[in-house]
């Protein structure tokens, strides 16, 4: 079969179970579009690249199946970066696929010319310049393969305009030849035994769960393994939702804003069971204070984790779904009664000096977390962008859901929500999603509330609006003097916007309105934005000062709202 | 924690852009990055590369370990514990007048250094041995005056019959 590259692409694609792609077009993808109608892949036209990026890395979030984003070259490969970045940091699995300039210019400073792969060569698991089209094949073939298997992550291919309009015999191979890429497979039996053991002799253990739960889809085993042994469980932000919060043994997230009996957990643990998590400093506070009396087995596919932020005394190299049922055998069924009442004390400590409650009569953004909770139940997947937002969501929205918070983590990067979100639904139909963020992140991709109008997307968006880059300020209140430079935000009326691009909006600024606010937006078909005039300067409490051990938390001042 | 100078030797398939890749991680990573050598291995189409880096235990594993997550890169090897031949080319411009030349010959003579070029003001030496006996000529050279030198850093290659086993750290996938 002869075809030509843009044919070759899209071929390819359809052979990899792509559905759907979130682009933008350009001059040097002018070929790639011209062959896009004749494949039945859907794509949606984004506003901006770094939005089709995030689109990418949310569908391939909420579906574990790798993501597809498309750009130009020069300007529309660089606005990638930052989408490209975020999906790198989290191990989400993302193909990018950006034209370039014909062979002949590359390196000519021709219009339009950027070295994206070498731009992104840190930022991606791997990446491809194509500028040969018998090469285009096997290249996207790989580009699968290694963006979805080991430690998922982002691989970018650069295709050169003239390998798009060039024509060759098609022939996709069947399997990859990569020497120097391997998924860990070693036997880890005797690793297992030991893992085992070490479980069978802790007092107080504690499991965190990280996103490599969710990655390996090894949910149900993490919560046989809690169960039986009775270890309570701690997780990462993007480890939320791989035990349900409502489970008993489910301390929720911990770390630098996590609730402070998870945070006690840890410090008083003697063994810590680290599944599938990198030991982030934001979870750690300094590494060498972490967990003093603790033991550490640390499992992860990726060896290069191992020991990278914290010693472990025990580490497996590999798959979570291999190793937690091997595991689950060898563990001994514990109570730890003991352990598992201290910590329910800590809890009803931090349940006292919950704001909620207290008696509230303003609008505090806990509390708008929380119906929106109450009104659905929790049957929903939330997209959450980054700050004070997405720390009040991680606390109080009660995740149940398997994948149920998708939330940028490692890089944090503001804007993810809104563009992520279009993915998620994109590739989620029939569910409901919503979009938590605050008043700063939610401008820096406003623009593609004209993609969910386009797409005719029913997300819920919800914007918790103080009028700050919020967690800028608080960290500005707390150390620097409360000298707010910089984070008084201007914002515009959320929900004029909103309507001006078609979609019903309400502006919200009394306790009161808040559940019929949530509720009209439920009874909407289609899309629905609430923009919640919050107390302004409310802060994220616990609060580990960096530097500090997560010990020392800065908790809510009892007997104040603030 | 010992801070150590470690050896490695990678294998990496020979494609545009892979030197790139490796350095870039080095710099990324904020590895202390002491000499790289690379050129062509036994295998058509796989370069070998010597990389001597800087630092403790815990680091050097690091830096293997993210080398050999490089998708090109095929085998990354520490032989710093491991018996093995080491060697550095050199090449050295001394100034020499009439009066000094003989004495610098004699010199590289010791070292069993080759003259590869004779200038009317200066003499060039060829050297090859381990870094300790090319500092050691750079230094009896140095009172002359150097003029320019081009180091090639290490090459390493392990001795026959030294096991593969041992506290050299094979990669661990």
């Amino acid at each position: 079969m002869k075809l030509t590259g843009a044919q070759m692409v899209w071929e390819s694609l359809v052979r990899e179970g792509v559905t759907t792609v979130f682009g933008i077009s350009g001059g040097a993808v002018i070929h790639l579009y011209h062959a896009l109608p004749e494949y039945p892949i859907h794509h949606v036209l984004m506003r901006h690249e770094q939005a089709a990026a995030h689109a990418a890395d949310g569908y391939a979030r909420a579906t574990g199946r790798v993501g597809v984003c498309m750009a130009t070259s020069g300007p529309g490969a660089t606005n990638l970066v930052t989408g490209l970045a975020t999906a790198y940091m989290d191990s989400s699995p993302v193909v990018a696929i950006t034209g370039q300039v014909a062979t002949p210019l590359i390196g000519t400073d021709a219009f339009q010319e950027v070295d994206i792969t070498g731009i992104t060569l840190p930022i991606t698991k791997h990446n491809y310049l194509v500028t040969d089209i018998h090469e285009l094949p096997t290249v996207i073939r790989e580009a699968f393969y290694i963006a979805r298997t080991g430690r998922p992550g982002p691989v970018l291919i650069d295709i050169a305009r003239d390998v798009q309009a060039a024509q060759a015999e098609y022939v996709y191979p069947e399997e990859v030849y990569l020497p120097g890429y391997q998924i860990p497979q070693e036997d880890c039996q005797s690793h297992v035994q030991e893992m085992a053991r070490l479980i069978n002799e802790a007092q107080r253990p504690v499991i965190i769960a990280g996103h490599g739960v969710i990655l390996a889809g090894a949910e149900d085993a993490l919560l046989s393994l809690a169960e039986k042994a009775q270890i309570p469980v701690v997780t990462t932000l993007l480890g939320i939702s791989s035990l349900p919060e409502t489970h008993p043994l489910c301390l929720g997230m911990a770390g630098m804003h996590g609730e402070a009996y998870a945070n006690l957990a840890l410090c008083e643990a003697d063994l810590i069971v680290a599944l599938g998590s990198r030991f982030d400093d934001r979870l750690t506070g300094p590494a060498k204070h972490f967990a003093p009396q603790a033991r550490i087995i640390h499992v992860d596919i990726d060896a290069a984790e191992i020991e990278k932020n914290v010693r472990a005394d025990l580490a497996i190299v590999g798959d979570l779904r291999d190793i937690l049922p091997a595991l689950i055998s060898l563990v001994e069924e514990r109570d730890h009664t003991d352990w598992l009442s201290r910590i329910r004390e800590w809890r009803k400590e931090s349940a006292e000096r919950d704001i909620l409650a207290q008696e509230l009569d303003e609008l505090f953004p806990q509390y708008v977390i929380r119906q929106i909770w109450h009104a659905t139940q929790g049957n929903i997947t939330v997209v959450s962008d980054v700050g004070q937002n997405q720390m009040w969501e991680a606390q109080y929205f009660i995740h149940h859901r398997r994948r149920g918070l998708i939330s940028s983590g490692g890089l944090g990067t503001m804007g993810f929500a809104l563009p992520a979100a279009i993915g998620v639904q994109m590739a989620l139909p029939h569910e409901q999603v919503w979009v938590t963020a605050g008043d700063g992140g939610f401008q820096m991709n406003i623009q593609e509330l004209a993609t969910v109008v386009q797409e005719k997307l029913p997300l819920k968006i919800a914007i918790l609006n103080n009028g700050y880059l919020g967690m800028v300020r608080q960290w500005q209140q707390f150390f620097f003097e409360g000298r707010y430079s910089g984070t008084p935000l201007l914002g515009p009326d959320f929900a004029r916007v909103a309507e001006a691009y078609g979609i019903p909006g309400l502006t919200v600024r009394e306790r009161s309105e808040v559940m019929p606010a949530i509720e009209r937006a439920l009874a909407t078909d289609g899309p629905f934005l609430m923009d919640f005039r919050i107390v302004q300067e409310e802060n994220v409490y616990p609060m580990v000062a960096p530097g500090s051990s997560i010990q020392q938390m800065i908790r809510r001042p009892l007997h104040s709202k603030r | 924690m010992t801070h150590t100078r470690h050896t490695l030797i990678a294998l990496m398939e020979d494609k545009p852009g892979v030197l790139n890749r490796v350095s870039s991680l080095f710099r990324r990573r904020n590895y202390n990055i002491e000499s790289l050598s690379v050129g062509h291995s036994e295998t058509p189409g796989i370069s070998r590369m010597t990389v001597v880096v800087n630092g403790d235990d815990r680091v050097v594993q690091q830096v293997v370990k993210q080398l050999s997550k490089l998708i090109n890169v095929t085998h990354v090897q520490d032989v710093s514990n491991r018996p093995t031949v080491v060697r550095e080319l050199a090449l050295i411009k001394v100034r020499a007048s009439h009066g000094t030349r003989s004495e610098i010959m004699e010199l590289a003579n010791v070292f069993r250094a080759k003259i590869v070029d004779v200038g009317a003001t200066s003499l060039t030496i060829e050297i090859t041995g381990t870094e300790t006996k090319v500092n050691s000529l750079v230094r009896l050279l140095q009172p002359f005056g150097i003029e320019e030198m081009a180091r090639t850093g290490r090459v390493a290659m392990v001795r026959d019959g030294a096991s593969d086993e041992g506290p050299g750290t094979e990669t661990p996938f």
